[in-house]
């Protein structure tokens, strides 16, 4: 019953801090001098991308955990693919959160920008590995595959995080997530305060959710094996009766 | 207050898809921890 009462109070404070988060992003923090009141979007914005890059790591951490000889379990192959639909779901929200960003900002929806280009195609890379493990086959097979084509798709990862040093971009630097900027913040007050409860806010909603999904994709396993024995169990009752 | 519309738009999709979500995995969750034979089912995931 433990692990059960630690989900709910897990819940409960994911509610409660995003709770506070809008209304410290949507009322207490002041307007930006430039960007106005659009930049109250970087408070949902930078702590969904901050998620998008611990999922994905989640996801390439359960692929070497199950490639690994020594550590291979099953569980870490669901968990990688539990951490990935949850990167896939951020990684949707980041885009279409920038692009309105992006609309008050640059005055376009989209345009193809290093940054914006690069996390488009890692959505993709992640949508296609979430195809790649409905593909059936051999248990261990199948794990080995999807832990290889993650691998794969997390090389994008580091290309993302640095696009905005490596090409000329329209998109600013990295706001927290750099040795400088980290060290030496470029927004102050409320409004650096703001966005770190973000980032808190938004990592408890992922232990949530990663936790509960998990859970599910274990269920769902279960209940395949079921549905297996089931169909085996018939097969075996038809060829003892004889019946078609 | 300025750009009301893409405050709402953006955090209006964001909050939704992810209560959406949420609600999705519980949902789907508790359908098929009911499904399983009560002496298989796990009293810490109900």
């Amino acid at each position: 019953m433990r692990s059960g009462i630690g989900t709910r109070i897990l819940g409960v404070a994911t509610v409660a801090s995003l709770a506070l988060l809008a209304v410290m992003a949507l009322v207490i923090t002041p307007a930006d001098v430039n960007q106005l009141d659009a930049v109250r979007l970087i408070y949902i914005h930078v702590p969904m991308a901050t998620v998008m890059y611990v999922a994905f790591g989640v996801t390439a951490l359960g692929s070497i955990l199950y490639l690994v000889p020594r550590t291979r379990a099953h569980k870490w192959d669901v968990l990688a693919g539990a951490a990935a639909e949850i990167g896939v779901v951020f990684t949707g929200l980041v885009l279409v959160s920038g692009s309105i960003w992006g609309r008050t900002t640059w005055g376009v929806w989209w345009t193809w920008d290093a940054r914006l280009t690069t996390t488009a195609v890692l959505f993709v890379l992640f949508l296609g590995y979430l195809a790649l493990r409905r593909v059936g086959g051999d248990p261990d097979a199948r794990a080995r595959r999807n832990s290889i084509a993650a691998l794969a798709a997390c090389i994008d990862l580091p290309i993302v995080h640095k696009s905005v040093e490596w090409w000329r971009t329209l998109h600013q630097k990295s706001s927290l997530l750099d040795e400088e900027t980290f060290l030496h913040p470029h927004i102050h007050g409320t409004m650096y305060w703001t966005l770190l409860l973000g980032i808190g806010a938004f990592l408890l909603l992922f232990s949530w959710l990663l936790i509960n999904r998990y859970r599910l994709a274990k269920l769902e396993d279960r209940m395949e094996d079921q549905g297996l024995e089931r169909a085996l169990a018939e097969r075996r009752a038809e060829a003892l009766t004889g019946a078609p | 207050m300025t750009h009301v519309g893409y405050l709402i738009a953006g955090y209006g999709v964001t909050f939704g898809v992810l209560a959406s979500y949420a609600a999705w995995i519980v949902g789907k969750k508790r359908a098929l921890a009911r499904e399983l034979p009560p002496e298989e089912r796990d009293p810490r995931w109900p």
